[in-house]
């Protein structure tokens, strides 16, 4: 039961749900979100009815074709929910922000059972049009790109090359330990049938790749998918006789001491990860040695580094070392990491899909790619000035 | 080392009341960085308030121009069909004040030489009404910089 924490144990997971995920699916945004959001909750055990809250990320209004399946809105009207409370959010603690919401809503009594989804069509975009066309296609240069834009500094993989870069000229990590994160995730993928790539990965492939921007290569970049995570936040009291185990939501991390730029942090070789996991630990009496399992936001493979030791789980600058040769973060090792493949190799289902293996984790429904038997489950999202995380357990 | 040949395309911005002094400067030669005249920091970007001490007695200076590599990495997938790799892109850190780094290209310099704390200096390179801010290093330090 409950530890403590800032919701005193009254937010529980009760059930999670993905969809089809792939690329080029050609299906759209809601279709994968509804039939996510209807796995979800089935798997909690409960029906549409009982759904009396939701809340997703980004919502509505985002340019980018294929980054935003569907908003709270257009679900809750293809399903015909009551919504007692209901949110969207993109300013808030990474991809799981809405999550963490969702849980303050529960433990507040605003709402018995919320819908959180994630959904995701960026392979079919890019394949319908392209994400670089959209972006590009008037010259007419968008507002969060004014700074890089002109210098051809367009990715994200640019803007987390430099720290990266700095982070190596630094700490002394070396692309090969670097290559572990991706590595690590592709053997998992291996044995997660919903993975987009699934063939082996071997660290002379690793090291010969393509180089995107120095000194990430192909390999470094997550691989767009279409798909659609959810999960069901529930009110402790309300989960009483559902089928599973609920999972204890026991602290969150949504602090951000700095400006939320890519590139103006005082210390460069931190990102918001380092004030997000600063504040989830400041609000429960766990420590970073009672996490069993790590599911760490791998848009980049860098940014999986910067979780790692943004969390605690070893020093500042000593990341090489601790993933060098994958064995700590293998599924028999000290910290199973990324267990589904995470979004190098499994899919960008773009922060949430975290979420979702660790509850599957915790419920001990891996299958191939189960890692023993994890009883505290770390959760993280975002990159950059991007940054939240959750600490889940199943006692 | 080819010396830098301006591309055909750069995606330009569209400058906003506060960044229009960033973007227009160069015009006079002068890189123009806003500064809080009640604490005497320099911020970027710019802002109407500065983030340390709150002061809205704010406004672009001209600083330098002179800067260090903070961080860098050599760009090599094509994003931009008018603008091809490998380029070069840096955050500069000014030389008055090493939090405020820039988003830049540096040229003439061979991709292989970059390094974190090499000394560089700005130049401008005109599209229309846009001044874009560029930085090749500074020419003691950097053997067939080409100026």
């Amino acid at each position: 039961m409950s530890r403590g924490g800032p919701f005193q144990g009254r937010a529980v997971l009760t059930g999670a749900g993905k969809s089809q995920v792939g690329r080029r699916l050609g299906r759209t945004g809601l279709e994968l979100t509804i039939e996510a959001s209807l796995r979800a909750i089935a798997d909690a055990g409960l029906t549409p009815d009982d759904i009396d809250g939701v809340a997703s990320y980004p919502g509505p209004g985002v340019p980018d074709r294929g980054f935003s399946g569907a908003s709270v809105h257009e679900l809750r009207g293809a399903l015909g929910l009551r919504s007692r409370w209901y949110l969207s959010s993109m300013e808030t603690a990474g991809q799981i922000g809405p999550a963490i919401e969702a849980c303050m809503a529960v433990a507040l009594g605003l709402a018995d059972h919320v819908l959180v989804f994630r959904s995701v069509w960026e392979s079919t975009a890019q394949a319908t049009g392209g994400r670089a066309s959209v972006l590009f296609g008037d010259g007419e240069l968008p507002p969060h790109l004014e700074w890089t834009g002109p210098f051809g500094a367009v990715s994200a993989a640019n803007w987390l090359a430099m720290p990266a870069q700095r982070y190596m000229h630094d700490h002394g990590l070396t692309r090969e330990q670097l290559g572990w994160i991706a590595l690590n995730a592709r053997r998992n993928a291996a044995l997660n049938p919903d993975a987009v790539y699934r063939t082996p990965l071997t660290m002379d492939e690793y090291l010969a790749a393509r180089m995107i921007s120095e000194p990430l290569c192909l390999y470094d970049c997550d691989v767009p998918c279409d798909g659609a995570t959810a999960v069901i936040v529930s009110r402790r009291e309300a989960a009483t006789g559902l089928p599973r185990d609920p999972l204890t939501v026991e602290s969150v991390g949504t602090g951000m001491f700095e400006r939320a730029t890519w590139d103006q942090r005082t210390d460069l070789t931190t990102m918001a990860a380092h004030d997000a996991a600063a504040t989830l630990w400041e609000r429960t009496t766990l420590r970073p040695a009672d996490v069993d399992v790590a599911q760490l936001y791998d848009g980049m493979s860098f940014l999986t580094v910067m979780w790692l030791e943004a969390l605690g789980f070893c020093d500042h600058g000593k990341v090489g070392p601790f993933v060098e040769g994958g064995e700590r973060i293998a599924l028999d090792g000290s910290l199973p990491l990324n267990t589904s493949g995470g979004q190098l190799s499994g899919g960008r289902l773009h922060g949430m899909g975290f979420l979702h293996e660790a509850c599957v984790q915790l419920w001990q429904e891996g299958g191939d790619r189960q890692a023993g038997r994890p009883r505290v489950a770390a959760v993280a999202a975002g990159g950059g000035p991007v940054a939240g995380a959750m600490l889940l357990s199943r006692y | 080392m080819l010396p830098y040949a301006r591309p055909e395309q750069r995606l330009l911005p569209a400058p906003t009341a506060e960044s229009r002094a960033f973007w227009t400067g160069g015009e006079q030669g002068d890189l123009l960085i806003h500064r809080c005249r009640s604490c005497g920091h320099w911020f970027h970007p710019p802002a109407p308030v500065c983030f340390r001490c709150r002061s809205l007695d704010v406004g672009p200076e001209p600083a330098s121009g002179r800067g260090r590599i903070a961080a860098f990495t050599v760009n090599r997938q094509p994003w931009i069909p008018a603008f091809p790799p490998p380029y070069l892109v840096a955050m500069v850190e000014i030389a008055e004040e090493p939090d405020v780094r820039l988003v830049s290209n540096v040229v003439d310099l061979p991709l292989e030489e970059a390094a974190v704390g090499l000394e560089v200096a700005v130049f401008f390179e005109q599209w229309d009404d846009i001044w874009i801010p560029l930085f090749r290093p500074v020419a003691s330090g950097s053997a067939g910089s080409g100026r």
